[in-house]
C-alpha cells in the first residue's frame, strides 16, 4: 500500500517538475496532457487507498528523517487514515477534473506551460498538508499551498489587479500562518512532539487555559487559510485568478484546509467546547455575511467566491459545534459542486470574452446547453434541494444546530439558505435566461471544448449522488477516526416540519429569483441607491476600512521609515562606515610612498604598538588570574 | 658595588635604542647597515650576560649563531649595495623609489 | 670594584661610540666610530667570561665586517659629508628608545622572572672555548653546520653580486664614461619599471 501512498503524493510533483521544465516556452500540449495523467494516476492511488482504508486498514510511513536536532525529532511521516483518504479523494478528483479543463480552459494562453506546473505543485503542497502525520509537516504543505495559491493569483502578473490580489492573499495568511505557529510551537513546548498520535494522546494532560489558546491559535490560523472573517477579503480578490484555479484552489480545497484542521485537530477542539462555540457562532456570522454580499454583487466570479465564504462558515459550524464528521462531509460535497459551479463560470468567461457582469449576459441557455444543464445542477445541490448532495451536506448541519440547541444559530444558518438559493439562482437566472443583452456588446457566445464538458461530467454525477449514495459508507467509515455522534430529531414531526419546511423556504427563494430576474432585468434605482443595497455592494465597507485602518498608516509608516530610518540611520551608518574606510585608505596611502626610510619608521611604529598590546594583556591576563588565585 | 644582570640589561637596551634611533634617522644606506650592526651588537651582550648570570651556555650559542648572521648578511648587503650603485650611482635611501605602491 | 669600573668604563666608551657612529655625518668617523664600538662589546665578553665570544667578536666584527666596509666604502665618495634630509628626531629618539625598552622588556621577562633550569650548565673546571666547543659541536652541530652553508652562500652571494662589471672600474673611467654609464641604466631600470 506504501507504494499507491508514494504515487499519490509525488505524481502530482513529478508532473510539476516536468511542465516547469518547459516553464519559458511557448504552449506544449503535452505538458498539460501529463500533468493530469499523473494527476489520474494520484487519483486511482488514491482511489485503492480509499478502498483499503474502507477494509479498516490504516497506512502510516516514515520516509525519512527530516529534523532531528536535541530532543526535536520530525520526520517526513505521512498518514492515510479516514480522514486525509476522505481529504485525498477529494483533492485528487477535483484537481484531476480541474486539470483536464484546463486544457481547454488555458489553451490560448501563452502560459500554458507554467500553468500546469504551478496547478500540480499545488495540487502537491495540498497532499503534504493532507497526508502529513505531524503538525510541521501540515503546515510545510500549508505554507506551500499558499505560495501556489499566490504564484496561480498572479499568474497574470501584469495586470496591477491580479498582482496587487495575490500579494493580499499572502499577506493575510501570513497573519494568520503566524498564529498558527504559534499555536504548533505551544504545542511542542508544552508536549515535546508534533506527531498527530502524541499530541492527541497526551493533550488532554495540559491546563485547560493552555489547551484554549492552542485551539485559538490554531484556529486563527485556519481563519486564514479559510478566510473567515476578518480575513476574508483575500478570497473574493484572489478571483483575478484564472477560473481554474478559483475552481480548484478557491472553492474545493484550499480553503477548506482550515476546516481540515479543525477536524483533524479534533481532540484538541473537542477539550475546549467554549472555543468550538466561538467557531461556530463566528462560521454562522460568516455564513450569513458572506451571503449577503453575494445577493446583489455584479460580478459573476465574485458572487460564487462569497458563495464558498458562506459554505466555508457552514462547515465551522459543524465543526465548531462537535460534529466533525459533518464538517467533512459537506466539504466534500461542497467541493464537487463549488468545483462544477466555477467551471461552468469559466466556460461563461470564455464565451462571452472574459465579461464578469452576469447583467451584460441572458439567454445563454441556448448557446451553451450543457454548461447550462452543469451549473443548473451545481446551482440545485448548492441551494440543498432534494436528494442532490447539497442536501445531505448542508440540512445536516442545520439539524446539527438545532439538535444541539443552538436555536440562533440554526435560525441563521436557515436563513442563510434561503439567500444561498436566491442568490444561486439570481446567477443562473441572469445568465442562462432572459433576453441576450449580451448581443449589444457584439459578442456571439459559443459552447466550450466538448473534452471540457466531459471532464465536468464527473463533477455532475458527484453533485448529484455524493450525498445519497456516500452519507452511510462515509459515515461508517470515518466514524472510525471522528467521534461518532448522530444527530436525529427524536420527534418525527418537528423532523419532517423541518425538512419540509426548509424544502419549502428555499424552492421559494429559488422562485423568487427566477421571477425576478429570468425575464427582463428591471433595475430598481430606489433600491440601488438605498443604503442597505449600497452596503452590501461595497462589502459593508470592510475592505475601504482596511485600506483607511491598516494599509494608509502603514504606507505612511513605511515612508518615515524610509526617509527618516533608513536614509538617516541605516543608510548613514553604512555610507559613513564606508566613507571612514575611504578616508582613511586616502589619507593613509601617502604611507605607501616606496620609501624605504618611512617604512623602516612605520615598522619601527608598528613593533612599538603590537610590543604594547603584549605588554598590556599579559599584565591583564596576571592581575585576572591573580585575583582568580 | 655589584654589577647585576640588570645594569647589562639597561646597557643593551642602551644600545639597541641607539641602534633603532640610527636605522630611522639615517638615509645613506651604508649608515644604515652600520645600525643594524649596533642593532645586533646590543642583543649580543643580552645574550651574554643572561648566559653568565644563570650559568648556562644557551646564551653564547645564541650570540654566536647571531654573529655568524651578522657577517653574512654584511657579504650580502654589501653586494646588493653595490650593484645598486652601479646602476643609479646613489645609495640614497630617498631615492630608492621603486617599490612605491 | 674592578669589575664595576670596567663595565662603567665600557658602557661609556660603546655608548659614546655608537652614538657617533649613528650621528655623525663623516661616514669614515662612523666605520671608526664603530670599529672601535665593537672592539670595546668584546671587552665586556671578557667580563662575562665569554672569552671565546669575546674573540669571536674582535675577530669577525673588526677584522672581517668592518675590512668588508671599508672595502665596501671605496666604492663610494667617503670623503663628501653624507648629506641626509632630517625630519622630526625627536620622535625618531622617543620611539627607538620606546621599542628598545619593550623589547628587552618582553624578551628578557621570562627569563628574569622565572626560574629557568640551565640546559647547559657553566662547568667552571672547563674553559670557556673548550667548554663551547664542546656544546657546539654536540648539541648545537646541525645549527652549526647550517651557518657554515649560510656563510658559504653569503659570500658566493657577495662575490657574484659585486663582481658584475667588476672589469669596468669606475675610479679609472672618465666622467663621460660614468655619466654615459649611468644614464644606459637609468633607462633600463625606466624600461623595467615601464613593466
Amino acid at each position: 500500500m506504501e507504494v499507491y501512498l508514494y504515487i499519490a503524493l509525488f505524481a502530482p510533483l513529478v508532473g510539476s517538475l516536468f511542465a516547469g521544465l518547459f516553464g519559458a516556452y511557448p504552449k506544449m500540449l503535452f505538458t498539460g496532457v501529463i500533468a493530469s495523467g499523473l494527476l489520474f494516476a494520484s487519483f486511482v492511488s488514491s482511489a485503492i487507498l480509499l478502498n483499503y482504508v474502507l477494509a479498516g486498514h490504516t497506512v502510516h510511513v516514515e520516509m525519512m528523517t527530516w529534523i532531528a536536532a536535541g530532543d526535536l525529532y520530525i520526520p517526513f511521516g505521512f498518514v492515510v487514515d479516514q480522514v486525509s483518504v476522505t481529504m485525498m479523494m477529494v483533492v485528487s478528483v477535483v484537481s484531476t477534473v480541474v486539470h483536464v479543463y484546463s486544457i481547454g480552459y488555458m489553451a490560448h494562453d501563452k502560459g500554458f506551460n507554467r500553468f500546469f506546473s504551478y496547478l500540480s505543485a499545488f495540487v502537491f503542497s495540498m497532499m503534504v498538508l493532507v497526508m502529513s502525520d505531524n503538525f510541521l509537516g501540515l503546515f510545510i504543505g500549508w505554507e506551500g499551498v499558499g505560495l501556489c495559491s499566490w504564484l496561480l493569483i498572479g499568474f497574470w502578473y501584469h495586470k496591477e489587479s491580479a498582482t496587487w490580489a495575490a500579494n493580499e492573499a499572502f499577506i493575510m495568511n501570513r497573519i494568520a500562518d503566524l498564529a498558527m505557529l504559534i499555536g504548533i510551537f505551544m504545542m511542542y513546548w508544552n508536549l515535546g512532539s508534533l506527531q498527530y498520535d502524541v499530541v492527541f494522546a497526551n493533550i488532554a494532560m495540559l491546563p485547560i487555559h493552555i489547551i484554549t489558546w492552542i485551539g485559538i491559535f490554531l484556529f486563527i490560523g485556519a481563519m486564514g487559510k479559510s478566510a473567515q472573517f476578518p480575513l476574508h477579503t483575500w478570497l473574493a480578490d484572489a478571483m483575478e485568478g484564472p477560473t481554474p484555479v478559483s475552481a480548484l484552489i478557491h472553492a474545493a480545497t484550499m480553503v477548506t484546509a482550515g476546516v481540515y484542521l479543525v477536524v483533524r485537530a479534533n481532540p484538541i477542539y473537542g477539550l475546549i467546547p467554549e472555543v468550538g462555540t466561538a467557531i461556530a457562532s463566528l462560521g454562522a456570522f460568516v455564513a450569513m455575511f458572506a451571503a449577503t454580499m453575494a445577493l446583489v454583487n455584479r460580478d459573476m466570479k465574485r458572487i460564487i467566491a462569497y458563495s464558498t465564504l458562506s459554505q466555508l462558515g457552514y462547515m465551522f459550524v459543524a465543526a465548531g459545534l462537535g460534529a466533525y464528521w459533518v464538517a467533512l462531509f459537506h466539504l466534500m460535497a461542497h467541493a464537487f459542486f463549488k468545483a462544477l459551479l466555477f467551471l461552468g463560470a469559466g466556460n461563461v468567461m470564455h464565451a462571452m470574452h472574459d465579461e464578469l457582469d452576469p447583467f451584460k449576459m441572458g439567454g445563454l441557455k441556448k448557446s451553451m446547453k450543457w454548461t447550462w444543464i452543469l451549473m443548473t445542477l451545481a446551482s440545485v445541490a448548492l441551494a440543498g434541494i432534494y436528494p442532490l448532495a447539497g442536501f445531505f451536506s448542508k440540512d445536516l448541519i442545520l439539524e446539527v444546530a438545532f439538535v444541539e440547541h443552538h436555536y440562533v444559530l440554526y435560525t441563521v444558518l436557515l436563513l442563510t439558505a434561503g439567500l444561498t438559493a436566491f442568490y444561486s439562482f439570481r446567477l443562473v437566472a441572469l445568465i442562462f435566461h432572459g433576453n441576450e443583452r449580451h448581443l449589444e456588446h457584439g459578442i456571439h457566445p459559443h459552447e466550450a471544448y466538448t473534452f471540457m464538458l466531459y471532464a465536468m461530467a464527473p463533477l455532475g454525477v458527484l453533485a448529484v449522488i455524493a450525498g445519497m449514495a456516500f452519507k452511510t459508507p462515509y459515515y461508517l467509515m470515518v466514524t472510525h477516526l471522528l467521534p461518532a455522534m448522530t444527530y436525529h430529531i427524536h420527534n418525527h414531526t418537528t423532523f419532517w416540519i423541518m425538512t419540509i419546511g426548509t424544502q419549502l423556504f428555499v424552492i421559494a427563494a429559488i422562485t423568487y429569483a427566477y421571477k425576478k430576474y429570468a425575464k427582463a432585468v428591471k433595475v430598481d434605482k430606489k433600491v440601488e441607491s438605498g443604503f442597505l443595497y449600497q452596503l452590501l455592494y461595497n462589502q459593508y465597507f470592510i475592505p475601504k476600512i482596511y485600506d483607511e485602518v491598516f494599509s494608509k498608516p502603514y504606507l505612511k509608516l513605511s515612508k518615515l521609515a524610509w526617509k527618516e530610518i533608513d536614509l538617516k540611520i541605516v543608510d548613514a551608518t553604512v555610507d559613513g562606515i564606508a566613507n571612514i574606510v575611504y578616508q582613511t585608505g586616502e589619507k593613509t596611502h601617502t604611507m605607501q610612498n616606496g620609501n624605504l626610510s618611512s617604512m623602516l619608521r612605520w615598522m619601527v611604529i608598528g613593533l612599538v604598538v603590537l610590543l604594547v598590546l603584549a605588554v598590556a594583556f599579559t599584565a591583564g591576563y596576571n592581575a585576572v588570574n591573580l585575583q582568580a588565585m | 658595588m655589584e654589577i647585576t644582570l640588570t645594569h647589562y640589561l639597561v646597557l643593551s637596551t642602551v644600545l639597541f635604542a641607539i641602534g633603532l634611533i640610527g636605522v630611522m634617522r639615517r638615509k645613506n644606506l651604508l649608515m644604515l647597515f652600520f645600525a643594524t650592526e649596533i642593532l645586533l651588537n646590543a642583543v649580543n651582550i643580552g645574550m651574554a650576560a643572561i648566559s653568565h648570570f644563570r650559568g648556562d651556555y644557551t646564551g653564547q650559542m645564541f650570540a654566536f649563531f647571531i654573529i655568524a648572521i651578522a657577517a653574512s648578511e654584511v657579504a650580502v648587503g654589501l653586494g646588493l649595495l653595490i650593484v645598486w650603485y652601479k646602476r643609479t650611482g646613489k645609495i640614497d635611501l630617498d631615492q630608492m623609489t621603486s617599490m612605491r605602491g | 670594584m674592578f669589575e664595576a669600573i670596567a663595565f662603567y668604563l665600557f658602557a661609556t666608551l660603546v655608548t659614546v661610540m655608537f652614538t657617533i657612529t649613528v650621528m655623525t655625518s663623516q661616514a669614515l668617523y662612523a666605520l671608526t666610530a664603530m670599529a672601535a664600538g665593537m672592539i670595546f662589546i668584546s671587552a665586556f665578553f671578557f667580563i662575562l667570561g665569554a672569552d671565546f665570544l669575546g674573540a669571536i667578536q674582535i675577530i669577525v666584527y673588526t677584522g672581517a665586517v668592518m675590512a668588508i666596509y671599508a672595502f665596501g666604502m671605496m666604492f663610494f665618495d667617503t670623503t663628501r659629508n653624507v648629506i641626509e634630509k632630517r625630519s622630526n628626531p625627536q620622535f625618531v629618539v622617543v620611539l627607538g628608545g620606546l621599542a628598545a625598552v619593550l623589547v628587552v622588556f618582553i624578551v628578557l621577562a621570562p627569563i628574569v622572572t622565572t626560574n629557568l633550569n640551565a640546559n647547559y650548565p657553566i662547568d667552571l673546571a672547563v674553559g670557556n672555548t673548550q667548554a663551547i666547543g664542546m656544546v657546539l659541536f654536540t648539541k648545537y652541530l646541525l645549527p652549526f653546520e647550517l651557518a657554515a652553508v649560510m656563510l658559504l652562500v653569503a659570500m658566493i652571494a657577495g662575490i657574484v653580486l659585486a663582481g658584475k662589471k667588476m672589469d669596468k672600474s669606475l675610479t679609472l673611467m672618465a666622467e663621460e664614461d660614468i655619466a654615459l654609464m649611468h644614464a644606459s641604466s637609468a633607462t633600463e631600470i625606466t624600461q623595467e619599471e615601464a613593466y
